[in-house]
């Protein structure tokens, strides 16, 4: 169980975000705790995934402020970041890594390489040191046989546990995750799932935009269940599947549970 | 025919190292030149956007010919005078940048805007991301336009004997004229431009499927 007391990795306040005339976050306020292992879930257009790009500015909100690991922006109206300002993004993108749907390894690089990137490129780790810390990560991963490879060699579901790796090595606070298995055929989601798994047991603190219920009832501390914008529930995986007091929540559960 | 080739063969020879040197020399810098239009089009300044908008406007715009005749001829009247050689380089490369910059950007465009995201979320600028994921990976999709931008260029060095730099099409002028022997000249030079071009393609063909070979 997660001490209550633990400080916050994440802490948002009073976000919003709209896409043209289209709001899609209209004033989140939640946290994560360090250590912490919380679910995303709601259904398509609640604004999730924005949620949790916003978390590493791919996505500039609009207003709210948001706190990674002791960083704090915060957004006034819809003027442009300042120079103050990117420099706080380029702290919290340091202490965040992310993981895509869509996996976006770099394909000109072997799976070794995609990993080293970062620590080599962006830390300045020596590269022999970021080579024998990334061999370590891919075995993790159960991958290191794989690591002259180009990706596109690679599964799908293989491609997302190199992801893994690749934000591990940078020895991140928080890895967010956006809807990592979706893209993946069921049979090759187990891998990528139990890897999740391993992590989160290891103490990683986790974000993830999922659907897989499975994963959220053995492996989540919480549930974020989030409904046209903002957090309509946030309670134990416990409470969320097994006492939906939310009428929307019951909803919900009833479309991906069929 | 052949001993009229025999005859021309010195003057041939050092007629297509001038082609050459203006084709692949021009090729070389319009790519330098070419490219960072190209990143300025992208960029997020509007001055500099606007700018190369400008830059490929006008020299994509208006014809190789002009900008040679313009370069040799007209600025001489603002003191700037240019030898034969030079004033053909120069315009060559101003006028492939223009076309070059456009085949790069359409390269890096292409790139997945996946890519940024996953270099920014690693704590890249943009810059790094540039050099390190973005360009590796538009100039491989660029690589069949740039070269057909290429086997271009080769050909419209021809242009540049109506300022008297002896290159190809100027050579199989001058003999034509001292034998009458025009269509064996023009057929001759043709078929050296053509050969120049197939050896080209090769390259261009040997190169993309290296590059591409090993991340497909």
């Amino acid at each position: 169980m997660i001490d209550t007391t633990s400080p916050t990795t994440i802490n948002v306040r009073g976000l919003t975000k709209a896409f043209g005339d289209n709001p899609v976050l209209r004033g989140i306020d939640f946290s994560v705790r360090t250590g912490e292992v919380v679910v995303i879930m709601g259904p398509s257009g609640s604004g999730k995934t924005t949620l949790l790009r916003s978390l590493n500015f791919l996505e500039v909100p609009d207003s709210g402020t948001i706190e990674v690991c002791g960083t704090t922006v915060k957004l006034d109206g819809k003027q442009k970041l300042t120079r103050a300002d990117q420099k706080m993004i380029a702290q919290i993108r340091q202490k965040t890594a992310m993981v895509f749907q869509s996996f976006n390894l770099f394909p000109h690089r072997t799976v070794l390489e995609n990993v080293i990137e970062g620590p080599v490129h962006v830390k300045g780790v020596d590269r022999v040191q970021a080579i024998e810390r990334g061999m370590a990560l891919l075995d993790q991963v159960g991958l290191a046989a794989k690591a002259h490879e180009y990706p596109g060699r690679l599964s799908g579901g293989q491609k997302q546990r190199v992801a893994i790796a690749r934000s591990l090595a940078m020895e991140p606070a928080v890895i967010l995750f956006d809807e990592p298995t979706s893209a993946l055929d069921p049979a090759l989601r187990d891998d990528v799932l139990n890897v999740m798994r391993t992590l989160a047991d290891t103490g990683m603190t986790m974000l993830i935009v999922t659907h897989e219920v499975r994963f959220a009832q053995d492996a989540a501390d919480r549930v974020v269940f989030m409904d046209l914008g903002v957090v309509a529930q946030d309670t134990s995986p416990g409470e969320f599947f097994e006492h939906p007091t939310n009428a929307r929540v019951r909803q919900f559960l009833n479309l991906i549970e069929a | 025919m052949l001993e009229l080739f025999l005859r021309s063969l010195p003057l041939l020879k050092s007629a297509v190292l001038m082609t050459l040197m203006l084709g692949l020399g021009s090729f070389a810098l319009g790519s330098s030149l070419g490219l960072m239009v190209a990143l300025a089009r992208i960029s997020d300044f509007a001055v500099l956007r606007w700018l190369a908008f400008a830059y490929v406007s006008i020299f994509r715009g208006t014809p190789l010919l002009v900008q040679i005749l313009l370069l040799y001829f007209g600025l001489p009247y603002y003191g700037i005078v240019l030898d034969p050689v030079p004033a053909a380089l120069l315009a060559l490369t101003l006028f492939s940048a223009s076309y070059l910059s456009e085949n790069f950007r359409s390269g890096i465009i292409a790139v997945d805007r996946g890519q940024w995201e996953a270099a920014q979320s690693l704590g890249m600028g943009y810059w790094k991301t540039m050099v390190r994921v973005i360009l590796p990976q538009g100039l491989r999709i660029a690589i069949p336009s740039v070269g057909s931008r290429l086997i271009a260029l080769i050909k419209d060095t021809s242009l540049a004997s109506t300022i008297t730099v002896v290159e190809l099409t100027r050579v199989a002028d001058q003999v034509g004229a001292a034998t009458f022997r025009y269509m064996e000249m023009f057929l001759m030079v043709g078929f050296i431009y053509w050969l120049i071009n197939q050896i080209l393609t090769i390259v261009q063909t040997i190169l993309e499927g290296r590059i591409t070979r090993r991340f497909k």
